[in-house]
């Protein structure tokens, strides 16, 4: 017996000599994964790190990412790189021969994901990529742990870079602040720093720091301070933002409107299909981005701008189709415009659906549009600023088009006094249809821009029509820049209200508002004046 | 003389079916004329057509499936597809023309709650049998319905439970964010009289309601960020249903609200809703329903072969209600055989007791309060449009028809079994008839 057991010994010291020197705690800590249980994946995580392995990072990304796959019957982890190839997790080799088709995913859920940001922020801290860092300290920033201080002020002792320097600060700043403890001057420097950063996390943790227990009263004063100072800060960046809201809320309703302010407010048409023209423009953009991806990928990126001359075609030709085969030969009954279009608009919808199918169709965001940054306090999405850009682009090329342009000088006229403008010479007709192909074909680009903040299905252009009316009405019928101040007016007052009164509220109570000034000026904020108005 | 020439035609024609359905492989020949109408009551135009077209396309591979097998008790099934429009009076209409000239044997159909409660007279008055497949606030028990959806108990309460526990993150500030119609509105006061009950104070809950619709979620985005930055780990359970999720959860990734850092559980997005959307951005956010088309069983995966066999169409994603429509399918046919008869009143007392296996690896029962057993799954959005599984009830969850969380409902129980028969009993004051 004695023997055997020697054997044993010996046998397992060989073993360990021949492995890799820290070969038996990854392995260990890779076991882990294999369970399929999110506590053991949490256990491996801290084994990995602690282990030091050098292919940890490489195994943490992958698990992040959903490219951690292991063997259920051999339990060893792979790591899929991203051109699909196979990497051994312990060993970092290139693990050819191995069936993908047999390999299971590591699962995650959010405990994992935090946990993995947490870890991998404390080898990012380090790094020498200065993004990684910034990033890793914003992470630190948001997840304040004592335990990383020493970590931080390392890479605080290293680090060069002004802009990752001063990050690392205000991270050190909320560990300090809300770990309540460490000396009272290095406190009062934590609160200095948060002051200074002055948003809504940092008000947070200078509240932690005055509610700890051990905080002198020289610590609770300044604490007290800062969190009234940074609360006044606050209050000021969230009326702009509510205005930067309310610009963008207000843009998207202009756009929709804008058109409908030409074929409603200029020419006096009806139209309950324009929301269905709007509808157009985004399958068309939906259409434009499939062709673009199948046989053009390189460009897919610019396929939205080339969408919107595209819907303005498209939407413009249907326009000038319902203008020529039912709308001319209703001018002047009101009455039955209104119910011909609104025909006109569910006979369009159901056809979409029918070609299309009821559920959504997904457009994708180019990159320029994706994402978010902060302007000082506030907080702009980038989607939204090219959506009020493009907004103000297209009226003023509309401005352009009717000031400037022949064609816009004969569509003034026939607005002004059908009768006079045609005894000129000019064809009444043909300028009707292309006024309407002209408003249909805005609403057109305005599902360019629609496409990317709302669904594409067939009743996109159902939740718009009403608010189109709406904003042509308040504008004043016939008046561009009515229609301009109207559509922000109401979407500025719409996210003021919001706050208050929630966002049903906020909607009747703007309801009620327009009501009640129609009733008082029934033309409108800004009302035409002269003939027309007779006419 | 004449009778036998009638009764020599009978049997040439039955002889010909008969070789007609055999070259199809079905088992056994249906006599002309014997059909029994199902019929389906699913919108396939206007707001709803969205989610409730798929219903109806199941339901028709469900019927298809059964006449192949035989037909119910030697009679095939026929699908009476009528298109109520997303229109809650047209609901009650077509339900009664499906009943009265059509003389279905049951009905399998709506969505919203409010077109269910639009059938609801018709289905009591003349008699037949509803099953309603979609998860819904409770707060109900009627004798012709069967809800084959979750109740709030068997979706919202557990998935409360979940983002309480540590492994979901130990939760302790809630915004309970929805669509401003009863089926949110409900399921907010259950779950907020529940949170309360579990020691969270009136301040950790903020409750947001937005008209059908909403597509401009900046504000309301920016509130839960700010809700979420109080140093409590913040949550949102999302009750916001149809089109206003796609900008929901859009507006989330535009101002970059990470899952790890406020992670929204929803109860009306599915593998459906997510079809139009790029789910990268909302990796790691939750849905809380009783079946995910990413559940591997052998009877899920056979399920979605047949799917997009009948579908024709290998992309057409499967859903939660779709698998309710199967159990209830196949419940209502084994009730049927059971009681013999396709009459509503029998079928309806069969109906209770029967067990039917469900597509996760289980059975689901319908109960005598004319709920079924199921399972609760939480999972996580993938980067595909899929939910992985993160958390799942040990067993079969029971429907609390009657939350026991809201004043006006805690002493009320539903059981349709002899002798009570009642769908509101007050144990309370022990008679049958709700609250007062």
């Amino acid at each position: 017996m004695p023997r055997t057991a020697i054997v044993a010994a010996l046998l397992a010291l060989l073993c360990a000599a021949a492995a890799p020197a820290h070969a038996a705690p990854v392995d260990d800590a890779l076991a882990h994964f294999t369970a399929d249980k999110f506590p053991e994946t949490d256990r491996g995580i801290d084994e990995l790190v602690a282990s030091g392995a050098p292919t940890a990072p490489a195994v943490l990304g992958a698990l992040g990412d959903g490219r951690l796959l292991f063997d259920p019957g051999s339990h060893r982890v792979y790591y899929a790189e991203a051109s699909g190839a196979l990497d051994d997790a312990a060993t970092g080799a290139r693990a050819d021969g191995v069936a993908q088709g047999a390999l299971k995913k590591v699962r995650l859920n959010n405990g994992i994901r935090s946990k993995l940001a947490a870890a991998l922020g404390g080898l990012d801290l380090l790094s020498p990529d200065r993004a990684k860092r910034l990033a890793a300290a914003d992470t630190a920033f948001h997840t304040p742990d004592p335990k990383s201080l020493a970590a931080i002020d390392a890479a605080l002792g290293r680090e060069t870079d002004p802009a990752a320097k001063a990050a690392l600060l205000q991270a050190r700043a909320a560990v300090v602040a809300t770990s309540g403890a460490g000396p009272e001057a290095d406190r009062l420097g934590a609160i200095a720093t948060l002051t200074a950063r002055g948003d809504g996390d940092a008000l947070n943790y200078v509240n932690q720091a005055a509610a700890a227990p051990d905080a002198s009263p020289a610590v609770k004063n300044a604490a007290s301070a800062a969190a009234s100072s940074i609360r006044f800060t606050l209050s000021l960046w969230q009326a702009l933002q509510n205005a930067w809201y309310g610009l963008s809320l207000g843009s998207v309703l202009l756009l929709a409107a804008i058109g409908l302010a030409i074929t409603f407010g200029v020419m006096g048409v009806i139209n309950m299909a324009h929301g269905e023209m709007v509808m157009i423009g985004a399958y068309t953009t939906y259409l434009l981005q499939d062709l673009v991806a199948a046989h053009a990928p390189a460009w897919s990126e610019a396929s939205l701008p080339i969408a919107v001359p595209a819907a303005f075609l498209v939407a413009g030709a249907i326009g000038v189709g319902i203008e020529r085969t039912v709308i001319r030969f209703l001018y002047g009954r009101p009455l039955e415009t209104l119910l011909a279009t609104w025909g006109v608009s569910l006979i369009l919808q159901q056809a979409v659906r029918t070609a299309f199918g009821p559920d959504n169709r997904p457009v994708s965001a180019p990159r320029f549009m994706a994402g978010s940054f902060h302007l000082g306090g506030l907080e702009i999405t980038a989607g939204r600023m090219w959506i009020v850009v493009f907004t103000l682009a297209v009226f003023a090329a509309l401005q352009v088009v009717l000031r400037a342009t022949p064609f816009g000088l004969r569509m003034r006229a026939v607005t002004q006094n059908r009768r006079m403008a045609s005894a000129m010479g000019i064809s009444t007709g043909r300028i009707d249809a292309l006024a309407f192909g002209l408003g249909s074909g805005i609403a057109g680009i305005a599902g360019v821009a629609l496409s990317q903040i709302d669904n594409v299905s067939p009743n996109l252009g159902q939740s718009y029509i009403i608010d189109s009316f709406m904003v042509v009405v308040f504008g004043g019928v016939g008046n561009l820049w009515g229609t301009l101040v109207a559509a922000l007016g109401l979407g500025i007052a719409d996210k003021f209200l919001e706050p208050f009164a929630g966002a049903v509220l906020a909607k009747i109570a703007i309801l009620v508002f327009i009501v009640l000034f129609i009733q008082k000026r029934p033309r409108g904020l800004f009302a035409l004046k002269g003939r027309a108005v007779e006419a | 003389m004449d009778r036998f020439a009638m009764n020599r035609r009978q049997a040439l024609l039955g002889a010909s079916a008969l070789a007609a359905t055999a070259t199809l492989g079905a088992p056994r020949a249906f006599a002309a004329g014997e059909t029994v109408k199902v019929g389906v009551l699913h919108s396939l135009s206007g707001t709803m057509a969205i989610s409730e077209t798929t219903l109806k396309d199941v339901m028709l591979m469900l019927i298809d499936e059964q006449n192949k097998k035989g037909g119910v008790l030697g009679q095939k099934l026929e699908a009476v597809v009528v298109d109520p429009a997303s229109n809650w009076p047209l609901f009650a209409e077509k339900a009664r023309g499906l009943i009265s000239q059509d003389k279905v044997a049951a009905c399998f159909g709506c969505w919203t709650s409010v077109s269910r409660k639009s059938v609801l007279p018709v289905f009591k008055e003349l008699d037949n049998i509803l099953f309603y497949p979609v998860q819904y606030e409770g707060e109900e028990c009627e004798r012709n319905v069967f809800y084959t959806g979750a109740a709030p108990n068997q979706q919202a309460i557990p998935a409360v439970d979940y983002l309480m526990s540590a492994d979901g993150g130990a939760v302790k500030r809630w915004v309970l964010a929805g669509t401003d119609y009863v089926y949110p509105r409900t399921t907010n006061k259950i779950l907020e009289a529940y949170l309360k009950l579990k020691g969270v104070a009136a301040e950790d809950i903020m409750i947001n309601y937005t008209p059908f619709g909403q597509s401009d979620w900046q504000t309301i985005v920016s509130d839960i960020k700010k809700f979420g930055s109080a140093g409590k780990k913040t949550a949102v359970v999302s009750t916001i249903n149809g089109d206003a999720n796609v900008p929901f959860y859009k507006e989330l990734g535009n101002q970059n609200i990470k899952a790890t850092d406020i992670p929204v559980v929803a109860f009306s997005v599915g593998e459906e809703e997510l079809a139009g959307m790029d789910t990268k951005p909302l990796v790691g956010h939750l849905t809380a329903w009783n079946y995910f088309e990413s559940i591997d069983t052998p009877e899920n995966k056979s399920f979605i072969d047949r799917w997009h066999a009948f579908t024709k169409n290998p992309k057409r994603t499967t859903n939660d209600p779709m698998e309710a429509h199967y159990i209830g399918f196949n419940a209502w046919v084994k009730a049927v055989e059971k009681a013999g008869t396709f009459k509503a009143d029998p079928v309806i007392d069969a109906l209770i007791g029967v067990s039917v296996p469900n597509l996760s690896g289980g059975f689901s029962t319908v109960m005598p309060n004319h709920h079924i057993t199921k399972p609760v799954y939480i999972g996580e959005i993938g980067a595909d449009g899929q939910m992985n599984t993160v958390w799942q009830t040990p067993g079969l969850v029971v429907a609390q028809e009657w939350s026991p969380y809201l004043e006006g409902s805690k002493d009320l129980i539903g059981d349709w079994r002899k002798p009570m028969s009642c769908g509101n009993y007050n144990v309370k004051l022990g008679k049958c008839g709700g609250a007062a």
